[in-house]
């Protein structure tokens, strides 16, 4: 549904999108989590027809962002980052004239009006003017336009944002029924989120894609570089030097608290050699109180991959300087 | 086409008339317009046209129309509102479109409530209807024009009083400033000037004929600086 293909944006100097190619299909919804300033709006904004891309290509629904733009936005639903209103009208004149350059007869209008103000929860505020509503209520009235001409695609730049915890999980529930008829990009910095949101998520960090795939295969990844944390007591040079002899075993740390030695060893892709560990303890006569795998939450896998992204780039930096 | 800048026409005009801007240079117009009448028109003696009236009128729309214009795309792109404006499906000739016809209607009522004066004139004089029916017409199309470059000022920054600043510039370029050059200059470069200006293009309308050629000038004048808008709402873009 949703095809780019090495897509380039430069700002001046700056090149806030990097070469970023993914695929979406149709009826998958998708997180596109990443820092500040990551160029996840960048991207959204080339997607939606606002503005071109420097280099390279997009298409949604077959038709090109660029030059079959008008095609594009017909069955696109966009929800801006800072959810621009018309300040100068109420929320049912505002939907009203969203329909209206939305192609939607008088008839076709009123339906659309009504299905979104219960999606929506409009209900309360339909006849309010938009500059008196509050920060959570403008989100809703842009999510509702957005969704005003049941569009094939959503996309979404941080939905949840400034919404109160009932109405965040309410939107979440939301767009994952959404989901179901609709394809769905949304993008979010709080990974929680994504998690529960997605199906799938794109990690990008600094205008490149640093990771990407199902909740389940990211943490599968983090796994891989996982390590073992173990409280041995016993003689401290011969607890490192016999556990770091294990097979998939590459590094051993020790801190010595009161007789116990803590170690965290780090292990191989893939490798799990905590029953070795056992074996070993068993056989020497040592003591142990605590043996386990530690698997790194999403988080900070999270923070772990933008943060070497963004010291990548300061140090290619330093190299053209 | 038509439909959405109708409807982009018509959230432009409610626009307008929310804004407390619009209500004070109309407030403002009407009430120099009438002092002016009540001081040159109608006194005895005074000109029995409305030739006068409408020469003034021409005169501080130069200062008027910058201010209703002004808010026109600064604001979008102040607010933000340009970015959901610019992904729903209207093209950027009809987002251009309907904020010109917007603001000209708003243009038109302010010119309408002038005529409560042609009335009064009608009641105690004999006046040239001829005057009256050309001059309102050449009081549209010069709107028309003004209206085009205020939007074309509108486009370029987002900051509405800057806007306003550049439209009356411009506007003032074309009417006091030329005026000024041609009098000091000789040959063809007053010849020049004095063609662009567009005040002496309204004298004919004024003067109650219907002229080709000044007809011409402001039709086309208001084309190309609507499209030199539609231009700069794209080349923001690009940026
Ligand atoms: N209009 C602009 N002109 C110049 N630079 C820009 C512009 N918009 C964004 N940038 C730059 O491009 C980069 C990416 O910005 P972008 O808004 O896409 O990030 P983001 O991932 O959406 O961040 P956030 O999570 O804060 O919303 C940033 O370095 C930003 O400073
Ligand atoms: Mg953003």
């Amino acid at each position: 549904m949703i095809r780019v293909q090495n897509l380039i944006k430069v700002y001046g100097e700056r090149r806030a999108v990097d070469g970023i190619s993914f695929a979406i299909d149709e009826g998958e919804i998708v997180g596109f989590l990443g820092p500040n300033g990551a160029g996840k709006t960048t991207t959204l904004r080339i997607l939606t027809c606002y503005m071109p891309a420097t280099d390279g290509n997009a298409t949604i629904g077959g038709y090109d962002v660029f030059t079959q733009s008008m095609q594009v936005r017909k069955i696109v639903g966009y929800l801006p980052e800072s959810t621009p209103l018309d300040m100068h009208s109420r929320v049912r004149e505002y939907l009203n004239f969203r329909g209206k350059i939305r192609g939607l007869d008088r008839t076709a209008r009123e339906a659309a009006i009504r299905r979104v103000t219960e999606l929506c929860w409009l209900g309360d505020f339909i006849n309010r003017p938009i500059n008196q509503l509050s920060k959570g209520m403008k989100q809703r009235v842009g999510l509702a336009d957005a969704l005003l001409h049941d569009p094939k695609v959503l996309i979404l730049d941080e939905p949840t944002i400034g919404l109160d915890p009932t109405q965040i999980r309410e939107t979440r529930n939301l767009i994952r029924e959404l989901a179901k008829r609709h394809t769905v990009l949304l993008s979010s910095h709080i990974l929680p989120e994504v998690e529960a949101t997605c199906q799938r998520t794109i990690i990008i960090a600094a205008g490149k894609i640093v990771a990407s795939g199902s909740p389940d295969e990211l943490k599968e990844r983090i796994r891989g570089g996982s390590r073992l944390i173990a409280e041995v007591s016993g003689p401290n040079s011969e607890i490192k030097q016999e556990i770091g002899k294990l097979d998939g075993v590459t590094g051993v740390e020790v801190h010595t608290d009161n007789g116990w030695h803590r170690l965290t060893i780090d292990t191989q892709r893939g490798r799990d050699p905590r029953e070795d560990i056992f074996k070993l303890v068993k056989q020497r006569n040592w003591s142990l109180r605590e043996l386990r795998l530690e698997v790194g939450s999403l988080e900070e896998f999270f923070v772990q991959i933008t943060a070497q992204q963004m010291q990548e780039q300061r140090a290619r930096k330093e190299v053209r300087a | 086409m038509i439909r959405n800048v109708l409807a982009l026409t018509q959230r432009e005009l409610q626009a307008t008339f929310f804004s407390p801007v619009a209500y004070i240079v109309a407030a403002v117009f009407l009430v120099a317009t009438g002092y002016l009448f009540m001081d040159g028109t109608l006194v005895p003696g005074g000109e029995a046209s409305v030739r006068a009236m409408l020469q003034s009128m021409a005169w501080m729309m130069v200062f008027a129309v910058p201010l209703l214009t002004m808010r026109a795309l600064s604001e979008e792109y102040a607010t933000g509102t340009i970015e959901s404006l610019m992904t729903a499906p209207v093209t950027d000739v009809e987002v251009v479109l309907g904020k010109f016809f917007g603001v000209l209607v708003f243009y038109v009522a302010l010119l309408a409530a002038t005529l409560v004066h042609v009335v009064l004139l009608f009641r105690y004089s004999a006046a040239d209807f001829n005057v009256l029916a050309w001059g309102y017409l050449g009081m549209l199309l010069l709107g028309g024009l003004y209206v085009a470059v205020g939007l074309f000022a509108s486009a370029m920054t987002r900051y509405q009083l800057l806007a306003a600043l550049v439209g009356a510039g411009v506007l003032g370029a074309f009417t006091l400033l030329v005026d000024a050059l041609a009098a000091t200059q000789g040959g063809a470069w007053r010849n020049i000037f004095g063609y662009i200006n567009i005040l002496y293009r309204f004298e004919d309308f004024a003067k109650g004929m219907l002229d080709t050629r000044a007809l011409v000038f402001f039709l086309s004048g208001t084309a190309f600086f609507l499209f030199l808008t539609v231009k700069v709402v794209e080349s923001r873009r690009w940026r």
